[in-house]
């Protein structure tokens, strides 16, 4: 199975869905204060439930619930699983 | 170092003055796993707080004693990381890297491991002397986590305590690791990460230049290495400012031709 096809940016993922991350497409700051929280390729993380305007929207990730923006999780690309 | 040049750095940068012969501890940790229950029991009412010098973040430093010794506990930020987008990230930082605590204990969620050795990991990048206490044990039980703590300790190459602050658990032990990694009777040979092989080749090359500084008493080359190879200039800055009021001249004009 071709998983580069089924890659997605981790904003589209739907809440009570869960995917795994692929790669990171945040720059400088953000990108590592992304993986302090444990975000990196491989992690699996669930969407939890989003915002009341669909953002920011929160997930579950090693434990812990982390709220992104929705132009941050854009730039996370997921399998969904 | 001279004592006295380590003493007015702990006091004007810090605003800590240990008395004599007391022991500096840094308590460092991510947010929210109990750093300041650790820190209230093992200091009692022996507590003195305010905020870190020309920063909107507290401070809380508190004393205890443990075989006749005396021990200053200065209480960190919590954070996630050490590489400073944050002020409190910059205070913890600056305390471990520049406040040469003696000891730095590291407390992490026993609940969320995987994400606190982060914090530790890079800690350890900094200094050899390093307690990691895991905290709220009690918590992991409940939820049917179960921790290797031999193993843990081997790996990390340093002691490892198991602890629920709250419920007055391991708090004799880890004053016990502290005064133990003081005095040298434990020399911790803390895990250092391996980077991808273009970081590691970067990291050897820029060595000689750096041991060349003559600042390795002061500061880990390794991790002044990877902090040049980050880019952070803010951050070497600082070092260069440090070493300035170090009264260091030399290198420091060396310093300032090789960065």
């Amino acid at each position: 199975m071709d998983k580069s096809k089924q890659v997605v940016p981790l904003s589209q993922l739907a809440v009570g869905h869960t995917a795994q991350i692929v790669g990171l497409e945040l720059k400088g700051l953000l990108r590592r204060r992304v993986q302090d929280l444990g975000l990196i390729p491989g992690t699996t993380v669930e969407c939890i439930r989003r915002g009341p305007t669909g953002d920011p929207t929160a997930y579950a990730v090693r434990g812990t619930t982390v709220a992104l923006r929705k132009e941050d999780a854009n730039l996370i690309n997921v399998y969904p699983i | 170092m001279s004592i006295a040049s380590h003493g007015r750095i702990l006091k004007d940068y810090f605003g800590i003055v240990p008395k004599q012969d007391q022991i500096v501890i840094a308590l460092a940790g991510n947010p929210n796993v109990g750093k300041s229950t650790v820190f209230n029991a093992l200091t009692g009412l022996k507590q003195h707080t305010g905020n870190w010098p020309g920063k909107t973040v507290d401070n809380a430093q508190g004393s205890f004693t443990h075989r006749n010794n005396s021990f200053l506990l200065v209480d960190l930020p919590g954070t996630y990381s050490l590489l400073a987008h944050t002020v409190e990230e910059e205070v913890a930082r600056d305390f471990i890297c520049f406040g040469h605590p003696d000891v730095t204990v590291v407390v992490l969620d026993a609940t969320s491991l995987e994400r606190n050795l982060n914090l530790a990991l890079q800690i350890m990048e900094i200094t050899a002397k390093v307690v990691v206490g895991v905290n709220l044990i009690d918590e992991a039980e409940k939820k049917k986590i179960t921790i290797d703590f031999p193993g843990l300790e081997k790996e990390l190459g340093v002691p490892v305590v198991p602890m629920a602050a709250r419920l007055d658990i391991g708090l004799k032990e880890l004053k016990e690791k502290i005064f133990l990694v003081a005095s040298g009777k434990i020399k911790p040979k803390p895990l250092q990460i391996s980077y991808s092989e273009e970081v590691e080749n970067a990291v050897q090359s820029l060595l000689p230049y750096i041991e060349q500084l003559g600042i390795s008493k002061l500061l880990n080359p390794r991790w002044v290495a990877l902090r040049l190879l980050d880019g952070d200039e803010k951050f070497i800055a600082k070092i260069t400012s440090h070493l300035k009021y170090q009264n260091y001249p030399t290198i420091l004009r060396e310093a300032e031709v090789a960065i």
